[in-house]
C-alpha cells in the first residue's frame, strides 16, 4: 500500500467496501487480456484456452462453496447476481405465486429489485430484524404463504457483519418447498459457505470484495431451480447469461476464489483477533456502542457508533491520519436518512449519524489496529467538543 | 465521494471560532439531530457591530466548514449587513460546495438570522423577517 504526503502509510481499513485485486491474480489474468484474448465461443485454438480458463475458473468457485461445477454461472458482480436471483425467479414462478420473504437490511441490490417487483404485482415481505440485526427464523416460517416463491436473506451483513441463521432459514425454505436465495457478497473468504450443507438454492458473490477484480461475479443456481434469464442475447454459459465472457475476469476470479478460501479458518481466526482488539479499544471511548453482533459477526467487521457526532467528519479527520474507513451517515449519500441498516437495528436516528465501519483484511496488522486506537480517541474528542449535542 | 474544495477542508481541519461563549448577547440553533446538522451560534454584540461570534456544530465536514467561514464573514460587521451575508456568500467564501451539501451553507444562514433576532427579541426591537432574505435557488 502507498504512503501519503507524509510518509504516513495507508492504513486501509475498507476492505467491505472493496479491496485490492492481489497481484499474484492480477499475475494470472495478464495472459488473458494479451496472449489468450480468444473468443470463447470461436472455434480456434487460443479460443480453446479462454474456453478453458472459464472452465478451470467455474471448478474453483464451485469447490470454494460445495457447489457442482455445472451450478456456477459467471456475472458482473454481486449486483447483477442478486437481480438475475431474485427478478429470475419471480418471472419464472409467477403462476405458481406473488409473494417473496426478504429482510430490511438486505443490501440495496436485493431491496432495490424487490421493490422494483412490487410495481411489477410482486408481493414483498420485508422482515424485520432485532438489535443485533438478527432475523428470527420464526418470523420467517410464519411470513411463508401459498404464494411465497421465494426466500432471500443476505448471508451476513455489509455494514454490522452480523451473520443470519442461513442453514435454518434454507432448511425452512425447503420444507416449504420454496426457492432459498443469499447474498453472500460479504461472507466469501471471510466464513466458510457450503451451498450443500447450508440448503442454499442460489447463492451471490462478487470478486472484488476478496482480492479479486472489479466486474467479476458468480451467481450459484441449484441443478433443477426455475429461474428465467436476467441478460438476453448469445448463447454463453450454456444459454443462461449472454454476454461474451470477462475471460481474464472470469480468471482472476478464480484464482482469488481459491486463495481466498484455502486457509479460511486461519485468516478467520486472525482477523477476528485483530477485530477484537480494535473493538475492545475504541468501547473504551466514553458514549460509545458496537453495532451488530458481538460474536455472530464477520471476523473482519467492525461497527460502532460515537454518540454525539457525525460519521463523515469522523471519516473526513481519518483520512487526514491516512486511515480509510466508512460510515453508514446520511452524509455521505444523497439523501437526509441514515443506514437503513442501524435504523432497521432499533437505533435513534442522531446515533445512526455517528457510526464507524472498520473492516479489517489480510494486510493488516496489529500495528495498524493500535495506530487506528491511538489516533480515534483524539478525533472523537475534537469533534465532540465542538458537538452542540454533548454540551447539552 | 464528493471531493470538498481546499478551503472547506481548511475550515474543517481549522475551525474558527469554535466554542461555546459566556454571556453571548444572542443565540441561534438551527437544524435536527434526525437529519445529522445542527448548528448553533453565538454573538457578542456592541453598538450594534458583531464583536465576536463562535459556533457549535454537529455535522459533516461542510456543516463544520460553514460554520467557521459564517462566523469569519459577520465577525466585524453591522447587523443589517451581517444579515445580508446569504448561503451562497458563505458557500463562494469556501470555493464551494457540492450540490449535495448547499443546505449546510443555508443552515448557516438561517444559525445567523435566529441569533440575530434572539438579540433583537431581548432588546424589545422588532424582529427583522425572514422575507428579506435572499432564497437560495
Amino acid at each position: 500500500m502507498q504512503n501519503n504526503e507524509e510518509g504516513q502509510k495507508l492504513v486501509y481499513m475498507d476492505h467491505a467496501a472493496t479491496t485490492y485485486t492481489d497481484p499474484e491474480v492480477v499475475n494470472a489474468m495478464v495472459p488473458y487480456f494479451t496472449e489468450y484474448f480468444g473468443n470463447p465461443s470461436s472455434p480456434y485454438t487460443i479460443a480453446k484456452e479462454s474456453e478453458d480458463a472459464i472452465e478451470k475458473a467455474r471448478e474453483k468457485v464451485a469447490n470454494a462453496i460445495n457447489a457442482k461445477t455445472d451450478s456456477v454461472f459467471f456475472t458482473s458482480g454481486g449486483t447483477e447476481s442478486d437481480n438475475w436471483a431474485i427478478k429470475g425467479v419471480a418471472f419464472a414462478n409467477k403462476n405458481k405465486g406473488n409473494h417473496i420473504i426478504t429482510t430490511a437490511i438486505e443490501h440495496h441490490a436485493v431491496l432495490h429489485p424487490c421493490e422494483w417487483l412490487e410495481k411489477q404485482g410482486f408481493d414483498v415481505t420485508y422482515l424485520p430484524v432485532d438489535k443485533y440485526g438478527h432475523v428470527n427464523v420464526d418470523d420467517v416460517r410464519d411470513a411463508i404463504t401459498d404464494q411465497t416463491i421465494l426466500i432471500t436473506v443476505m448471508f451476513a451483513n455489509n455494514e454490522i457483519g452480523t451473520i443470519e441463521p442461513i442453514k435454518e432459514i434454507g432448511k425452512i425454505a425447503r420444507e416449504n418447498g420454496v426457492y432459498f436465495h443469499t447474498d453472500a457478497v460479504q461472507a466469501i473468504g471471510q466464513v466458510p459457505v457450503d451451498v450443500e450443507d447450508m440448503n442454499i438454492d442460489l447463492l451471490s458473490l462478487s470478486g472484488h470484495k476478496f482480492y479479486g477484480p472489479k466486474g467479476t461475479g458468480a451467481l450459484y443456481i441449484k441443478k433443477g431451480v426455475k429461474i428465467d434469464n436476467f441478460m438476453h442475447g448469445g448463447a454463453q454459459e450454456k444459454q443462461r447469461r449472454a454476454g461474451t465472457e470477462n475471460v481474464p475476469g472470469i480468471v482472476g476470479l478464480g484464482e482469488a476464489i481459491e486463495r481466498v478460501t484455502s486457509d479460511i479458518e486461519n485468516h478467520a481466526k486472525r482477523m477476528q483477533a485483530l477485530r477484537d482488539r480494535l473493538i475492545n479499544g475504541l468501547l473504551e471511548i466514553p458514549k460509545t456502542h458496537l453495532c451488530g453482533h458481538p460474536t455472530e459477526r464477520l471476523p473482519n467487521n467492525v461497527n460502532i457508533v460515537f454518540e454525539y457526532i457525525e460519521g463523515e467528519s469522523i471519516l473526513l479527520m481519518l483520512d487526514s491520519y491516512s486511515i480509510a474507513a466508512s460510515t453508514g451517515s446520511a452524509c455521505t449519500s444523497a439523501s437526509l436518512e441514515p443506514s437503513h441498516v442501524l435504523v432497521g437495528c432499533g437505533l435513534p436516528h442522531e446515533i445512526a449519524h455517528g457510526s464507524l465501519r472498520l473492516s479489517l483484511g489480510k494486510e493488516n496488522t496489529e500495528e495498524d489496529v493500535d495506530y487506528v486506537l491511538s489516533v480515534v480517541p483524539n478525533i472523537i474528542e475534537r469533534l465532540r467538543s465542538m458537538s452542540p449535542m454533548a454540551t447539552k | 465521494m464528493a471531493m470538498y474544495s481546499k478551503k472547506v477542508m481548511d475550515h474543517f481541519m481549522n475551525p474558527r471560532n469554535v466554542g461555546e461563549m459566556e454571556n453571548p448577547d444572542g443565540v441561534g440553533e438551527v437544524g435536527n439531530p434526525k437529519c445529522g446538522d445542527i448548528m448553533r451560534m453565538y454573538l457578542k454584540i456592541e453598538d450594534n457591530i458583531i464583536q465576536d461570534a463562535k459556533f457549535m456544530t454537529f455535522g459533516c465536514g461542510a456543516a463544520i466548514a460553514s460554520s467557521s467561514m459564517a462566523t469569519e464573514l459577520i465577525k466585524g460587521k453591522t447587523l443589517e449587513d451581517a444579515w445580508d451575508v446569504s448561503n451562497k456568500a458563505v458557500a463562494d467564501a469556501l470555493e464551494g460546495l457540492p450540490s449535495i451539501k448547499m443546505h449546510c451553507s443555508v443552515l448557516a444562514e438561517e444559525a445567523i438570522h435566529k441569533a440575530i433576532n434572539d438579540y433583537r427579541q431581548k432588546q424589545n426591537l422588532s424582529l427583522w423577517g425572514e422575507k428579506e432574505e435572499e432564497k437560495p435557488e
